[in-house]
This record gives structure tokens, sequence and C-alpha cells, in this order.
């Protein structure tokens, strides 16, 4: 029987280190409302998405209620919209139709976001894929909670450079188009190389081809229970450290696959994975970064922070991976900047930059997220910052992102307040040498070789 | 069976168990624990109940004793067993 302490340790896990379910998220295939009636579709897709998601809200908060365990977003992912919408849109403003049908019908469920306004693009764009991605600064502008995700690139076969350059325009002109809002669009757009097909996290969430009708996906969320757990092992050995992690990470992990069971029971609905991830929040206590400085690092960015984070990542996921019959999505310890206070103070410190969090990307979930960038910066060198981040995940096999907030009429020494979850960031600076000429070229960056790994 | 844990966390008074006994008595919760501490100076109390034959539904149940808790200066959390078994048993 469960003993008083026990009851003690995951109330204070809760109550103080910000313990919660990040979000369950419902996919939904569209691939069945698929017509060349552009009326028809959006019906279709509206229609579908009200029907499968008319408990999701309701679920999830009366699960928060029995468990005690805060369920922060419930959201909606569904197929990528470029495949459902191909046979009915003719034109990007089509595209946007559909994603104002997505609005609605999301609004009308009462969830926090819906993802999946997305193209997959690998080797080369489609017509619809191109259609897709030009719609995507008046989709994002004219609606609240659209999510919209673009895949460039996979390790199995390449980069399209043509797709990663019309993206650096599309972040630019997303940017200008939600200008009044402090460039807000872009928070809501994200680039993928390898992209999960059953990630339940925004803004890159997107029900693949891959999975069945509707599904049930959890993503939970405990940096502040790690943290508080390394302030005991303070001064320990690597072999302690990691033992801890591991151990707090299974905890952590066991809670998100009882929400998931029960979420995908009391819905009729599949249960799909549980993403064991740690994802930071702008609360005080609930930082990957002061995980990083509990480990021994006076600020990230510091020498060492690499190492640090690949540590923190793998012990995270071997913790997490028994304590879930299926894991999936982007597992790992998430750095986006601006909902991390850690990495905010540490950007404002001084001892973070661009170049730093690129190469922290090698070794951990997703990539450049949230990250606010002067809005004077060029199309190309945005394109030019996807490129290296498509590299990475080619080359080393894992999903990697990117989503900058080219901030319209600020630049460094400014700051930005996206507000909620999304927080606020000071403006950081790109380096201003230009890759015009390298992103100019046409056509695509192949398949790198599996063999000779050096 | 259906296992709810109830968490009594605050300053230590006269008849809290006691009020909190009364109202299982009355709802047909049947208690099968019950447990106490001292934790950075705080009372913390745990009853293992059983709901099964509850004549209120949880929901209520739960804000009830949210609002006796308040009544005594302490915080009363209901929560069903799984999410501690989960985290703790293998």
């Amino acid at each position: 029987m469960i003993n008083i302490a026990e009851v003690i340790e995951t109330n204070q896990m809760i109550e103080e280190e910000n313990l919660d379910v990040r979000t369950i998220t419902m996919g939904i295939s569209l691939l069945d409302c698929i017509t060349p009636d552009l009326e028809q579709l959006k019906a279709n897709i509206y229609d579908k998405i009200c029907r499968r998601a008319r408990n999701l809200v309701g679920t999830g908060e009366s699960i928060a209620r029995e468990y005690g365990i805060p369920v922060i977003n419930k959201r909606i992912s569904v197929t990528p919209i470029a495949l459902v919408g191909g046979s009915a849109c003719r034109c990007p403003e089509d595209f946007v139709e559909l994603a104002e049908a997505l609005n609605r019908a999301a609004g009308e469920v009462g969830v926090n976001f819906i993802g999946g306004y997305s193209a997959l693009v690998t080797k080369a764009m489609s017509f619809a894929d191109e259609l897709l991605i030009r719609s995507i600064p008046q989709a994002l502008a004219s609606t609240e909670l659209v999510c919209s995700s673009v895949n460039l690139g996979s390790t199995r076969v390449g980069i399209d450079m043509d797709a990663v350059r019309l993206m650096g325009e599309i972040v630019l002109d997303t940017a200008r188009a939600t200008a009044d809002r402090d460039s807000i669009g872009c928070a809501k757009l994200v680039v993928f190389c390898n992209a999960p097909d059953d990630n339940p996290f925004m803004a890159g969430a997107f029900h693949g081809v891959t999975e069945g009708d509707c599904i049930i996906n959890v993503g939970v969320s405990g940096p502040g229970v790690v943290k508080h757990a390394l302030e005991s092992v303070r001064g320990a050995s690597f072999e302690v450290l990691c033992e801890t992690i591991k151990k707090t990470s299974f905890k952590v992990t066991r809670v998100g696959q009882l929400v998931a069971r029960e979420a995908s029971r009391r819905l009729d609905v599949p249960f799909g994975v549980v993403d064991l991830s740690l994802a930071p929040t702008p609360a005080i206590g609930d930082s990957v970064a002061d995980i990083l400085c509990e480990i021994g690092l006076e600020r990230p960015g510091a020498p060492g922070t690499t190492a640090a984070l690949a540590l923190l990542n793998d012990q995270v996921k071997k913790g997490g991976i028994m304590a879930s019959s299926y894991v999936g999505g982007l597992s790992g310890a998430f750095i986006p900047v601006s909902e991390d206070q850690g990495m905010i103070d540490a950007v404002e410190a001084g001892a973070l930059t661009l170049e730093k969090l690129e190469a922290m990307t090698c070794v951990c979930s997703v990539g450049l997220d949230m990250i606010a960038i002067p809005g004077s910066t060029s199309a190309a060198s945005i394109a030019g910052i996807i490129a290296d981040e498509m590299a990475i995940g080619m080359i080393n096999q894992k999903t990697t992102a990117v989503r900058v907030i080219p901030v319209i009429g600020k630049d460094v020494g400014d700051a930005v307040e996206f507000g909620g979850l999304l927080g606020h960031a000071p403006i950081m600076p790109v380096n201003a040498f230009s890759c015009e000429a390298f992103v100019s070229r046409a056509g695509r960056i192949p398949a790198p070789i599996h063999s000779f790994k050096n | 069976m259906k296992r709810v844990i109830v968490t009594v966390v605050g300053r230590d008074t006269v008849g809290i168990i006691a009020r909190l006994c009364t109202y299982m008595a009355e709802h047909n919760i049947n208690i099968l624990d019950i447990s106490q501490t001292i934790v950075s100076g705080f009372f913390n109390m745990m009853m293992i109940v059983d709901m099964a034959g509850a004549t209120t539904p949880f929901d209520v149940v739960a804000a009830e004793l949210e609002a006796c808790g308040q009544d005594l200066g302490v915080v009363v959390k209901c929560q069903r067993e799984e999410i501690f078994d989960s985290m703790h048993r293998i």
C-alpha cells in the first residue's frame, strides 16, 4: 500500500516543482475528408474535428481533477494540410480558408492550439506544398490557434534547399504580417529535418500519414522536478548524477503514461505515445537552464554546456523509456530561449549566443527554438540558419528544428514580450556576414553517406 | 474498489481527523488507512479511502472536503490512488 512519504513526494513535485502533464494531444486523420470541392472540404474538416475532439477538453480537465495533476494544454494535431487540400486548393488564399476552418473547429472544441497546417517536403515541393508554404504568413496572421510546420529534409534523402530558401522568406513575411503583435506569427511556425509523425508539442505537431484515424499522444514535463532532485547530489560523481536524473525521469514519465492510458480509455481513442520531454515554461523553477546550472555550470553557454546537455538528454531518455509502453515524439530536453527564464538570463548576461545554441542542438531534442532575432535580418540569413540546423539533423540522424522570430522594428538590445507560455526574449544578434550566394543555389543537398562515421 | 488518497497539509489543530471521518461516514466512504507525520513543521496526514460505495460523486466529495479544510485552516486534497501507484510502483 502507498505510504505517506510517497504521497508527500508526489504532491511536492506537483505543487512546488511544477510537475505537470504539458499536453494531451489528439491526432486526427483528415485523409477521409479529402474532396476537390473547397467548401465541402472545409465542412468535412470542421465536422470531423468537432466530432472526434468534442470531449477532449472536458476529459483532460476531469483527469486533472481526479488525479490532482495539472493538464496544462489540450491540443489537436491533424494530417498535414498540404496533403488534405492538394486537390481542392488552387491558390494560397484557398489554403488560408482551410486554416480558418481549422481555427473555427479548434475554437469550437476549446483546445489551446491545433497543429498540422503543414507540408512535408523532403526531396522537393509538390505544387500543393508550395501553395501551402506561400499561404503561411496570411494563415498565421488571420488565425489564433493554428500552428504551422514544414519539413525540409531528412537523413534518408537530403535537404530541399529550394524550400529552405523559400522558408527564409516566409519566416520574414510571417513576421511582417504580424508586426503589430511583435511578429508573434513566427512563434507558431517551425521548420524541421526528420520531423516525427507523432509529436504532441506545438508548434510542430501534426498527425503523420503513418498514423491511424485518431490517436492520443501525451507530453509530460518536469524540469523543476529534475532540478530539485539534483540539489541533493551536489558534488557527487557522474554515476550518481546520471542515476538521479534517470530515476526522476522514470517517475515523471509514469505520470504521463497513466494520463495517456486514462485519456485513451475515456475518449475511446487508441493510445499513441508518451513524449518524455523536459519542456520548460517561463515560470520560475520550471527551467532546463536551471538543471544545467545545478549540474555545474555558472550559466548555460559556459564551456561544458554541450556535454552537460548531452548527459541530461540521454539520461532523461534512459529513465523514461521503461516508464512508458510507447515512447515517441521529440522525447528529450527542449531548449527554447523565450520560454525558459534561465536561458533568458544567460542571454542577457552575455553567456549564451546563437552559435552556442546551435552546438547544443546537436545533442538535445529539437533545435533553435523561440529565439528572437533582429527584424532587419535578411531572408537569406534566416535561410542560412535553417540550412545549418537541417544539416545537423540530416547528418546526425536526429530531429532538428528552427523557430526563430525576426521581430520587425526591433534590434539587439531590445526585448520582446509574447506572453503566457511563450514568454519573453531579448533580441539576439545574428552573424552579419552574408550567405546569399550559398542559399541562392537551386536544387537540393544530396542524401548523406551512411558509413564512414567520422 | 475505488481507492482515493485524501491528504491534509497545514497547521495541526483539534478535530481535523474527527471532522473528516464524520464526513466519510455520512457519505458511506470506507477508511482503509490513516497515517500522519510532520514535514518542515507542517502537519501532514494521509487517508486511504474506498469510494466504491460512496453516495456522492468524486468531484463533489473533493470540493466538499476542500471546503472542510478551509474551515479548519488546512489544505485538503483528494486524488485517485493510481497516480501514486504509477509513480512509485513498477
